[in-house]
């Protein structure tokens, strides 16, 4: 992947150059440019109305762009959109299907709109049902699914065609945490054993963050920031560059000159505990923030000055912070 | 012997066999273009549903109450006809099976001519829209198919389905005939027959579009279909109305000046010939009635006296009703193009 990324002569699986849509005087879509490499997993990232899904019809050649271009697998997909579509699968968000036919009969329909034979249609959407774990349900009706299988089967309608490039908007939606967690080991699977190149649109952060490679923020058209989420938690934070947060029984001067003394450390001082939390924890906590991973030395000075080390977590801004804090910006960083 | 014959093919294709079986593939592929994959999937689908299912009801349930009046009708009339002369002729008698009725119910062009639009809305009124607020329509447009691929093979596999109701009520009307007065029809009869199936078929085909159209321009599908309701009942009951009363209103104020009025009556029918109602109607019955010898209700005196008292002849009916015909087809293809239009312009988002 990082091989991938840094090889520029390596044609994108996805290219936008100046891409806008404008609707009337709304601007769906502000000039957005972005490179996704092949094999990558990249998420778009942004709240509901910023223009993600217009993004991803663009690149389908569903709607045509008011300017600039969209090339995916190298293939212009305003000009040439079944050339694109052939290559690329992809998911709607609140996919839908024939609901008074099987799932099987509704991956073969698909399979047969991509031109394979009916004989293999068959063979590969009994494959793929199988790996999505709905094989139980091949010959049930699609009416009486749950939204968790749907997105399943969504999933292997998307596959049936063996696409290079698979774009799915808003995959989680409306499915429970354990299906949203099997879903995503599903979608890194692919990408990791199989080269796929997924693109997902989400507005939830952490179910996004487990799995990408890489993340674009996405507000109001225009994309706001792009890069792999360690970077963007250091761009944003712009000071130290890690922290950590401990969880000590005691805390007073002592233990306080004891973890600054550690080398690399910044500063050192006590936080709020987590307003969800209920206050009935007996230690304090203590936030650390250093130039470098200091976390093992850390913990080894506490228990050195003699305190109880409860917890001890290294913090990483996750995309909510990210995400809370580009919007303070209020889209114009 | 067919086993050896067997045998000997495949010997003779072994060598090739690699080949030959790609070929098969590749020509199994070809059959099966994702239109023609469409296009099966409607049909099927059309078939398994309750409505279709309803609707060749009612139609049949019409069919066998037209039949059973005509029977009536003629066997009274044959009866008649044969103590005076002037009742039922037996000439063209089988085409009577669909165009006379004893009074109780009507005859079965009437049927036929008052329920084809009933079909083709009911098969056309959710077509587009449905998917769409199923979701299925944007996962199908991300698929490798033609955007226009979509609306056609709504069309054809509605006119398919159209195609088969037709034709079978027609023949299943035509055997019952057949079997129960026991009087076979000429080829020209069963010609004539066959063409106003045909014609029947075109515009239930119109009816089918409009109501695409409707599906198209409406995202909700009880609109759509209160639509094409409207516009059925419109033509069927209000367009005559109101032609007539633009009649009344434009009447020459001298009833003496013959110019005058040929002229606005002339402009009064091409306004009745704007609906696809009334065109069926000419065109039905001129085809099923022989005796309409014209479609003008002005002739010239001379024209009427010297005009020779018989049937015209198939061909001739055809040339008399084929102005109307290719006006249907007209209307057809411009409600068509109208849906085509809209659809291709309309963009493409998941439920919305």
């Amino acid at each position: 992947m990082a091989l991938a990324a840094t090889n520029p002569e390596q044609q994108p699986a996805i290219e936008l150059k100046q891409l806008t849509k404008k609707y009337g005087d709304f601007t769906a879509v502000d000039f957005l440019s972005l490179r996704i490499e092949p094999g990558e997993i990249f998420g778009l990232l942004g709240p509901n109305g910023a223009g993600k899904t217009t993004t991803i019809l663009m690149m389908l050649g569903l709607t045509e762009p008011t300017s600039g271009s969209a090339t995916v697998c190298g293939i212009d997909a305003t000009r040439h959109p079944m050339q694109v579509k052939r290559r690329v699968g992809y998911m709607p968000d609140d996919v839908g299907f024939y609901e008074d036919r099987t799932a099987l009969d509704n991956l073969i329909y698909t399979a047969r709109l991509n031109r394979i034979p009916a004989a293999e249609a068959r063979e590969r959407a009994l494959t793929l049902l199988d790996r999505v774990g709905l094989a139980a349900a091949a010959e049930q009706r699609v009416g009486t699914f749950s939204r968790g299988m749907r997105q399943r089967l969504g999933l292997a309608d998307v596959l049936i065609k063996q696409p290079e490039v698979i774009i799915l908007d808003e995959p989680t939606l409306g499915i429970d945490p354990e299906g949203v967690r099997e879903l995503l080991v599903l979608i890194r699977d692919l990408s990791r054993n199989e080269g796929l190149t997924v693109l997902l649109s989400s507005h939830h952060l952490h179910q996004v963050q487990q799995i990408c490679d890489r993340v674009g923020l996405f507000v109001r058209g225009k994309l706001i920031a792009v890069g792999d989420i360690d970077t963007l938690s250091r761009e944003l934070d712009q000071g130290p560059a890690y922290a950590v947060e401990l969880d000590l029984s005691r805390w007073d001067d002592d233990v306080a000159r004891r973890l600054t003394a550690v080398e690399g450390v910044l500063s050192a001082e006590t936080i709020e505990g987590d307003a969800l939390a209920s206050g009935k924890e007996s230690w304090i906590t203590v936030r650390v923030t250093g130039s470098s991973d200091v976390t093992p030395a850390l913990a080894q000075a506490a228990v050195e000055a003699g305190v109880r080390l409860h917890g001890l977590r290294p913090v990483r801004y996750g995309l909510d912070d990210i995400y809370h804090r580009y919007f303070e910006g209020g889209g114009n960083p | 012997m067919s086993e050896w014959i067997g045998k000997i093919g495949q010997a003779a294709r072994r060598p090739f066999t690699g080949r030959a079986s790609e070929s098969e593939r590749d020509r199994t592929e070809r059959v099966l273009s994702p239109f023609w994959v469409m296009v099966q999937k409607e049909f099927g689908d059309h078939i398994r549903s309750w409505r279709f299912i309803i609707l060749l009801a009612i139609v049949t349930l019409a069919c066998i109450g037209s039949i059973y009046t005509a029977i009536t009708a003629l066997k009274s009339g044959v009866q008649t006809g044969g103590d005076n002369g002037d009742g039922i002729s037996t000439e063209f008698l089988f085409l009577q099976m669909f165009t006379v009725s004893d009074g109780t119910l009507p005859n079965f062009l009437t049927f036929i001519s008052f329920l084809a639009p009933l079909i083709g809305i009911a098969i056309g009124f959710d077509a587009v829209n449905s998917e769409r607020n199923k979701g299925t329509l944007s996962r199908i447009m991300s698929q490798p198919v033609y955007r226009d691929d979509f609306l056609n093979a709504k069309f054809v596999a509605g006119l398919l389905l159209i195609a088969v109701v037709i034709f079978s009520l027609g023949f299943l009307v035509m055997g019952m005939g057949l079997f129960t007065i026991g009087y076979p029809p000429t080829p020209e009869e069963f010609g004539r027959v066959l063409v106003t199936l045909v014609i029947t078929t075109v515009y239930v085909g119109l009816w089918l579009n409009l109501s695409l159209l409707f599906s198209v321009r409406f995202k909700q599908a009880a609109t759509s279909a209160l639509c094409g309701i409207a516009l059925w009942i419109f033509f069927l009951v209000f367009y005559s109305m109101i032609v007539n009363l633009i009649g009344q209103a434009t009447a020459p104020a001298d009833p003496n000046d013959a110019a005058a009025i040929l002229r606005q009556q002339d402009w009064l029918q091409l306004l009745s010939r704007l609906s696809p109602a009334y065109l069926f109607q000419e065109a039905s019955s001129t085809l099923l009635l022989p005796d309409v010898r014209t479609l003008n209700p002005f002739i010239t005196q001379d024209q009427a006296y010297l005009a020779i008292n018989a049937p015209l002849p198939f061909g001739q009916s055809l040339l008399l009703v084929w102005p109307q015909v290719v006006a249907l087809v007209a209307e057809t293809a411009l409600s068509f193009a109208a849906s085509y239009v809209l659809f291709m312009r309309q963009e493409i988002r998941s439920r919305s």
